[in-house]
Order: structure tokens, then sequence, then C-alpha cells
């Protein structure tokens, strides 16, 4: 009897100490089902359906263990497609921070009617990759577009920019780097402002001119923002997607079949779940890669205020 | 700053302008041209008639389109809000064993892209019957690290002798976090929401995937619709859509690039 009541005091009072946890656990339980169900379980579901062959309904059929990953490194068009993704980030990655670090710059003086140019510039991020696919899918037109009539205004031959095999992927990174360059010039500015104004004042009174003060102050002091642009613009290359099936459907002669859009083809258009998923794994690898970088060298390279 | 300076960042800031805005220009100016104006490769259309307009929205359900992207946009926008504000106050206002850990659950979900679940994804939606739904289009994206930590990071400056207080006056926890927290982090709560409604309007890849037929199917969707549809000579009408599509959004973004600059850059540095 006095066991008893003994144990009662105690589960009544690990019932109490837990009360924290409980009600934590209520306010967290909508993300933890949520994370659960459409990002955890689906991410373990894609690795163990890379190790199988499966049917139409995407069910695992036969095991294969490696051999999906065997056929793919095998395979002439996935490193096609690694090799057009690589190409694909070395494009927009460095042109597209440096546009939108020059942007940012200019933008950051403090002149008549800043905000207005500040408004455009961050405009793109208000623009689909639909919307933005289609606008740019006219401005290549070969015959009506509107680069090929500047070209032979002045006289140079034309460019099939999509059609040709050499040029379609530089002409989807354009399209790209313009349609990232507003979030990326949205969160440098942000950067931008806050450094400290007073760091400038001490280095005007030393005399130091505009180019001293950006490679000295500006650079430095912005480097954790670069760095994270940086990582933000190298994920998001990895995920391109919708470009791809606007402007090229992956081609010509897959040029251009970045390694989402050939996911995306290879599960929902040929019904290959296991080779697919094989894919996804591959580039779940490559991001994770790129964040654990970030997060290993990120916070030691850069300057911290 | 010295006038001849002044000069030049006036006019890099206008070329840049210039440059960085004519892609949007331009596709407004065709919305209004007729197909042989296009040929003709001008840049200002004779008049400004509506013609391209009422043809878009005869030749695409895009009136429906609209509404169904601006249902799922402002649920997903709502979900969020209700999801991550629930977690980032439990992350903050209290202290439990394996808080750690679950944190760390958090982090990991951000280095999982998207697009690496998407196919047992799909198969979920398909075996919850929710392929051509709302549910289908927004539940899914209503937990969001990022917005978490985005609500965390605002959280964690109101001080905590406003929780002691209120536990004084005998406020509950919920009432806490309802009455108290939520009205003072109106600011996060609207650059996570307008981030949120911005991203949903925009998504691609998942609503090509779990629609295939007019009843939910976005504005974006319609755009390939419509692009896959058309020839050359119509291309008026295809930017009379593209315009459609965009003003929304780019509205949003006009009223709140002050605050989501100030919302994001704090959400993902600090």
């Amino acid at each position: 009897m006095k066991e008893s009541s003994v144990s009662l005091l105690a589960k009544s009072s690990i019932w109490k100490k837990s009360l924290n946890a409980r009600t934590a656990l209520l306010y967290l339980f909508p993300s933890i089902l949520l994370f659960s169900v459409f990002v955890f379980y689906p991410m373990f579901r894609t690795i163990y359906l890379s190790f199988f062959l499966t049917d139409q309904h995407g069910s695992a059929a036969l095991f294969v263990g490696l051999e999906n990953y065997t056929y793919l490194l095998e395979s002439q068009a996935f490193r096609n497609s690694i090799k057009a993704t690589i190409l694909f980030v070395l494009y927009t990655v460095p042109a597209g921070v440096i546009l939108a670090l020059f942007l940012a710059l200019i933008a950051n003086e403090k002149l008549r009617g800043i905000g207005f140019f500040r408004t455009i510039y961050s405009s793109t991020m208000g623009i689909s990759v639909a919307a933005s696919s289609v606008v740019w899918l006219f401005l290549f037109h070969p015959s009506v577009g509107m680069f090929n009539r500047f070209l032979s205004l002045m006289n140079l031959p034309e460019v099939q920019w999509l059609l040709d095999p050499d040029w379609a992927l530089l002409s989807v990174s354009i399209s790209t780097i313009w349609l990232n360059t507003g979030f990326s010039f949205l969160i440098l500015l942000g950067g931008l402002q806050n450094i400290d104004g007073y760091l400038y004042e001490s280095a005007k009174i030393d005399g130091a001119g505009y180019w001293y003060q950006l490679r000295r102050i500006t650079i430095p002091m912005l480097s954790p923002t670069l760095f994270f642009i940086i990582t933000i613009s190298l994920i998001n290359a990895f995920q391109s997607f919708g470009q791809i099936d606007i402007l090229t459907k992956g081609g010509p002669s897959q040029a251009t079949n970045l390694i989402v859009y050939s996911i995306y083809r290879e599960a929902f258009v040929n019904y290959q779940f296991g080779t697919a998923s094989a894919q996804a794994v591959f580039l779940f690898l490559c991001i994770l890669i790129v964040t654990i970088l970030q997060f290993k060298f990120g916070e030691r390279k850069v300057h911290y205020q | 700053m010295s006038f001849p300076k002044k000069i030049v960042f006036y006019f890099l800031l206008l070329f840049s302008a210039f440059l960085l805005f004519f892609p949007v220009m331009y596709a407004f100016m065709i919305s209004f041209m007729t197909g042989g104006e296009i040929m003709q490769g001008k840049f200002f259309p004779q008049t400004f008639t509506f013609d391209n307009y009422f043809r878009v929205f005869e030749r695409l359900p895009l009136m429906k389109y609209l509404i169904n992207s601006f249902v799922v946009s402002a649920g997903v926008m709502i979900g969020q809000l209700i999801v991550c504000s629930m977690a980032a106050y439990a992350f903050v206002f209290i202290s439990f064993k394996g808080r750690d850990f679950i944190f760390f659950l958090f982090i990991s979900t951000m280095m999982i892209p998207w697009e690496a679940t998407m196919i047992p994804n799909f198969f979920t939606i398909q075996k919850l019957d929710w392929t051509n739904t709302y549910q289908g289009l927004t539940v899914p994206f209503f937990a969001l690290a990022f917005g978490t930590f985005l609500l965390r990071q605002h959280f964690k400056t109101i001080p905590k002798e406003l929780f002691e207080a209120s536990q004084i006056a005998g406020l509950s926890r919920f009432a806490f976090f309802w009455r108290v927290i939520l009205p003072v982090s109106k600011t996060s709560l609207v650059t996570l929401g307008a981030y949120g409604f911005l991203t949903t309007w925009n998504m691609y890849l998942w609503p090509l995937l779990v629609t295939n037929n007019d009843q939910v199917r976005t504005v974006q969707i319609g755009l390939k619709q419509l692009q896959s549809q058309e020839v050359a000579t119509e291309w008026g009408v295809v930017m009379a859509g593209v315009i459609v599509v965009i003003i929304p959004t780019l509205l949003l973004l006009f009223i709140g690039q002050k605050q989501l600059q100030k919302g994001l850059t704090q959400g993902a540095l600090k």
C-alpha cells in the first residue's frame, strides 16, 4: 500500500515534470507530423526505392541492390545531365552573385529616388519561373525575338538561342540569372545596410577612396551575407526545373537536361521510379555537400561583426 | 557626394534599371500589340487596346486559375503562419528535454531538397486521394523550417519578463501566445506571410504533378498551357496572360519590399 502510493507520487511528479515537454510537443506536433509525412518519410522512401525496380504505381517490385546506381553511372544520358547541371551552376552562380552585388552596391548609395531603383531591382523576385520563361522564350525566338533582331541590326549572324546545343544552356542560364537577381539583390542590400556607418566615417577621415573602402570594409563585412547568397544560389541552381520545362524541354540533344528535369522525366514520363529515385538520392547528396560545406567553412572563413 | 560622382551613379542606376526591367516592359508592350505589330518588331503598340486581355480570358479558364492560385497561396500562407508560429513559440518560451534534438530535426529538413522527395510525396497525395484538391496543393507546405527560424528570431527579442508577468496575471500559455506574442510579432508575421504567398503563387513543379484538370489548376500551369497552345502570331495573347499572372505578386512585392528585405536578412543570417 505504501509502496504503491510512493510510486503513484513518483508517477504524478514525473507527469508534472513532463508538463513542459507535453505542452511543447502539443505546439510542435503539427510541424513534426508534417515534416514526418512530407520530408523524412519520403526521403527514406526515395533511398529505399533507389535499390529496387518498381511497377507503374511506384511500389518496389524487385530488389536490385546498387544496380540502379551502376546503371546511372554508366548511362550516357545521366552523365550528360550531370555535366549540364555542373555547367549550369558555373554559368549562373558566379555571374548572378556578381550582378546582384553590383546592383546592391549602387542601390545602397544615399541618393534621391533610390527607393525607385531598389524596387525595380528587386522586382524579379515577384515574377514566377513560368512567367519569366515565357517572356524569355519570346526574347529568344529565332525570327521575332528581340535578340536576333538586335543581332541583325548590328549585321551579325543570327543565333539559334534555344535550338543550338552550343547555345541552349547558356540561354537558359541568362534567363535564370535574371530571374534570381531580385532575391539575391534584396538579401545583399539588407547585408549592406547592416554594416555600421561608423566604419565608413572613420575611413573617410583617413582619406580612403571608394575602391579602398569597398575592398577593406564593404566586402569583408558583407562576407557572411555573400556566403549565404552563394549557398542559396548553388542550391537553387541544382533545383532548377521550370525554365527547362518551358524553354527547352531538356533539349536540344539533351544539352539542357538538368538533374531535376531528368528525375521528372524518368519518374513521370518513363515511369522508372527506381532509377529516378537513385538520381534523387544523387541530388540530395549534392545539396547535402553544399550545405555541410557552408556550415563547416562558412563560419570560419567569413568575418563576423 | 560630389556632382560628377552623382552623375556616374545615376547613369549606372538608370542603365541597370532599364536592362533589368526591359523584359517585363517589353512583355507589357507586346500584350497590347496586334500580331502584325509583333512581326514588325515594334516596341510601342499603335493603340492600347485590351483585345489580347479579353482573348486570353476566353482562351483559358484564367479566372478560375487566378482564383485557384489565390486560394492555394492564401491557404499556404495561413497554414504556415499557424504551424510555424506554434513551433517557434515552443522553441522560445517552453524549456523542455529534447529541445535541441527537435531543433536539429528542423534544421535537417533544410538539407533535403523538395525535388528529392517528390516521387514518394506524389504517391502519398495519390493514396490520400488528394490529387486535384486544394489540400494536395497546400498541406505539404505548411511546415517550414525557415519560417520557424524567422519567427523564433523575433520571439527571442521579446523580454522574458513579459512571460513571467503574464503568469502572475493568470494568463494561460495559449492566451499568452495568442493575445501577447502574436500581436507584438506582427511585422515578422507579415514578412513570413508575404514570403509564403509569393513563393506559393510562383510554384511550378508541384502543381504540375498533382493537378491534371482545371478544377484546382493554378495560373503558372495556365501559362505553360498557353505557351504550348499558341503559335507565333498569338504572342500578344500569351503576354497578356503573363502580365495578368505577375501583377498580384509584383504589387505585393512593391508594397512589402522594405519589410521583406529586413525580415529575410534577419531570418537568414542571425
